[in-house]
């Protein structure tokens, strides 16, 4: 394969609703690389999850194109699409009347593998979001913690053994401690099977520890797109230094309270 | 088991087959075409507007109206079809307005979700959302089978046997063992029936495969037993016919002077819905089953849908009066006497319905008001005309029919009786409400026994607002052509006179007895 061409390519890619006076998504040039992660950040509104759904053609574009690995997406079945990009979502989007092993196996029984080679499969994708297998495979969604939704819901992503992977807000539901961990292994697995990312999220902080590079985007424009160090050290304006600026005051805030004695914080 | 309980439950087996025969695959099939319809709602805004309104519409034409419409709309055919029909339509709303719901409160995000795993449309819909929209669809289903069995008990004045069979001859022989023997068996299969579909609805939800399973089955048998009829009528086809020519044969070597028999042939009774009809429904049956003939009775038909399945030879024979074949059929407004109405009658509806009339029972079930001997007193009563000036402060009592025709509007013209306040009610209530004082006078029926059994007294019609009313056998144009039937009619003609039939009514309506022992004592032969 060659590795030159990007996984992703949005070219000049352009949203506008009906009734909208103005473009939900402008014009946005956007690539990924194989084997990275781009994080796409920015305020409700600003047209990230649009672009984000815009990649496997849950919503159509209205002008612009898209390509996956070389190739106009208009060209393909949008649900062949689909089998082919992972997608792990906001909220999870388990259905609840199957089983987690159901959830898992559902894009492959699509592809109409054989039984036998889906439930291989999906032992083989429960154990690596470190779910044992034999334990979870027959529980329903309901039975299970947010966290350990959210690793079926990554399984059920990898289970085509896509290239590409989209996400949206996948750890927005989770608590702090639970969070740190499910980022900490999806990093590591993210390097381990060389997948090409595109994660959209509101939090700088999670932008920052799990992308290659990011995407600053601003009422459906993208503003800037660089690596953290380049946004940082570089904002091209007060918007993104506003944004890039969040996680250096909090970990500077942090720091502050470390250097205190104790009883001075309370004051 | 007290024997009368014993003869309800001898009756059960035919009655619940016919009731489960119209209920379950009605039910089946309504959720056969209901749930794909609902799913189209969904889909197509075009669709949905008009489909709901006419489904909502028809959901408000009352149940009983339904069904006699269905007659109508058959060309006069009675029976199963019509019935099955209305409660297919009935089954329809509640299963449809729960699918359009069900699917409609499917999170979008599992939509979504479904599209983004790369489902198809059909894919998502079959995986997805009817799999989430299940519950309510179900509890659709369970309301649908909830009335469709309950409105089924409607389906007995169509002429199509149903456990309504209990309730309608109950009412009419004033024997509330039956009308609520047929509610306790209504009731009862309705919850067995709900309560099947509630075991599988729990197992799908708890992923029981066994109790899925077993419930599946019940359903599926109960369905089955609906659609083979022939499993729970002992009474049809092939056994009684064997039964009846073996009568027959008896019969045959018993009475010399009769050579003719009906060799078995299935002979077809209608009966409207009071007491006199199934007297005589009873004395019809016995006389073709001792001609060697298969008598088979349909009760509780009504008055309009009886004719018109006689012209539609839908029945063979059945016993009308003269003065209601003239108004309602031949549409004709001032009466005759007797004698020429017979004659017209008979002549009219051969010629325009090839209908036969075979003569006159004997006797004549006219209109009569009646009233009690302390009202007679205190107006100075003794006939009709003699009511006009107090009519403003009397109240009249009848059944809804008979307010509606044309023999009443004839009345109160004739007699000037516009003030009079009316009551609708059922004519097995009227006599009781006449005599308790809570009518002034009923319209009731000059053979009924109640006349003597409550001491009323009936006022005199001198200017014979009310036509004749004769008793009279009718043929359908087919089984007017069997002379064998003929033959064995014929030896009823003349022979109940009206004091006989009074007497009859009155044991059953009074005595307790059942119109079958009646019949035997009206025609002892």
């Amino acid at each position: 394969m060659n590795m030159d061409v990007p996984a992703i390519e949005l070219v000049a890619l352009t949203k506008c609703f009906r009734n909208a006076k103005k473009p939900a998504v402008d014009s946005v040039n956007l690539s990924v690389a194989q084997g990275e992660v781009l994080a796409i950040v920015g305020g409700s509104g600003s047209g990230k999850t649009t672009t984000l759904k815009m990649i496997n053609r849950l919503i159509e574009p209205t002008s612009g194109s898209v390509r996956v690995m070389g190739e106009d997406v208009t060209n393909r079945d949008p649900v062949i699409l689909r089998r082919s990009i992972g997608y792990a979502f906001q909220g999870v989007g388990l259905f609840p009347h199957m089983t987690v092993g159901q959830n898992v196996g559902v894009t492959l029984r699509l592809l109409s593998q054989s039984g036998e080679c889906v439930s291989k499969r999906v032992d083989e994708l429960l154990t690596m979001v470190e779910l044992p297998a034999d334990e979870y495979r027959d529980r329903l969604p309901a039975e299970l913690s947010g966290g350990q939704q959210q690793r079926v819901g990554f399984a059920r992503a990898l289970a085509s053994k896509p290239r590409a992977i989209l996400m949206d807000e996948p750890f927005g539901a989770l608590d702090p401690i639970t969070r740190d961990g499910l980022q900490q292994e999806f990093r590591s697995l993210q390097k381990k099977l060389q997948l090409s990312v595109v994660l959209v999220t509101h939090d700088m902080s999670e932008a920052v520890l799990l992308s290659d590079r990011v995407a600053v985007m601003h009422e459906g424009e993208v503003a800037q797109v660089g690596s953290p160090r380049e946004l940082l050290t570089n904002p091209v304006n007060d918007y993104v230094a506003q944004l890039i600026d969040t996680p250096r005051r909090h970990s500077d805030f942090i720091e502050s309270l470390m250097r205190m004695a104790p009883g001075e914080g309370t004051q | 088991m007290t024997p009368k309980l014993q003869l309800l439950f001898e009756q059960l087996p035919d009655l619940l087959g016919g009731h489960l025969t119209l209920a379950v695959p009605a039910i089946f099939i309504g959720v056969l075409i209901s749930v794909p319809l609902g799913i189209l709602c969904v889909k197509s805004a075009t669709v949905r507007g008009p489909v709901m309104s006419l489904v909502s519409l028809v959901q408000t034409i009352p149940s009983i109206a339904l069904l006699a419409i269905m007659v109508a709309l058959l060309g006069g055919t009675i029976g199963y079809w019509p019935a099955f029909i209305a409660l297919l339509v009935y089954s329809i709303l509640p299963i449809i307005r729960n699918t359009i719901v069900g699917l409609e409160s499917v999170d979008p995000a599992m939509r979504e979700a479904a599209k983004a795993v790369g489902m198809r449309p059909l894919q998502q819909l079959l995986l997805v959302e009817l799999p989430l929209a299940l519950p309510v669809i179900l509890a659709g289903i369970r309301t649908a089978t909830v009335w469709v069995v309950g409105i089924a008990t409607l389906s007995t004045p169509v002429g199509a046997p149903s456990l309504g069979n209990y309730i309608f001859s109950g009412l009419q022989l004033r024997d509330w063992q039956r009308v609520i023997f047929g509610c306790i068996a209504t009731m009862t299969l309705s919850l067995v029936l709900d309560q099947l579909i509630a075991v599988i609805e729990k197992s799908i939800q708890s992923r029981r495969r066994v109790s899925l399973v077993l419930a599946t089955c019940a359903l599926a048998s109960l369905v089955g037993i609906g659609l083979a009829p022939g499993l729970v009528t002992p009474d049809s086809a092939g056994f009684a016919n064997l039964l009846g020519q073996r009568e027959g044969a008896e019969e045959a070597n018993d009475l010399v002077e009769s050579t003719m028999t009906l060799d078995g042939q299935v002979i077809r009774i209608g009966a409207k819905g009071f007491t006199e009809q199934f007297i005589l429904a009873e004395v019809l049956r016995e006389r073709i089953r001792k001609v060697g003939g298969t008598p088979e009775v349909l009760t509780n038909m009504g008055s309009t849908i009886v004719f018109d399945a006689l012209a539609k030879n839908t029945i063979d024979i059945y016993i009308d009066y003269t003065g209601t074949l003239w108004s309602t059929v031949l549409k004709e407004l001032d009466p005759i006497n007797r004698i020429s109405m017979r004659a017209v009658v008979a002549g009219r509806l051969f010629d325009e319905f090839g209908i036969v009339v075979v003569g006159s029972l004997g006797f004549e079930n006219t209109y009569a008001l009646v009233t009690k001997r302390e009202t007679v007193a205190r107006y100075g009563l003794s006939q009709i005309g003699d009511i006009t000036p107090a009519a403003r402060d009397l109240r009249i009592g009848g059944d809804p029919e008979f307010f509606g025709r044309p023999e009443w509007q004839r009345v109160r013209q004739l007699y000037s009786l516009g003030d009079i306040t009316e009551v609708g009610m059922d004519s097995t209530f009227m006599y009781q409400a006449v005599a308790d004082g809570q009518v002034d006078v009923a319209a009731g029926f000059s053979t009924d026994g109640r006349i003597d059994a409550f001491d009323l007294a009936v006022l005199k019609d001198p200017k014979q607002a009310f036509p004749p009313y004769d008793a009279v056998i009718l043929l359908s144009p087919e089984a007017s052509k069997n002379k064998n039937l003929v033959h064995a009619i014929e030896p009823l003609v003349n022979r109940i006179s009206v004091t006989a039939m009074r007497t009859a009514n009155r044991l059953v309506d009074e005595g307790g007895e059942t119109p079958k022992e009646a019949a035997g004592q009206l025609l002892p032969d």
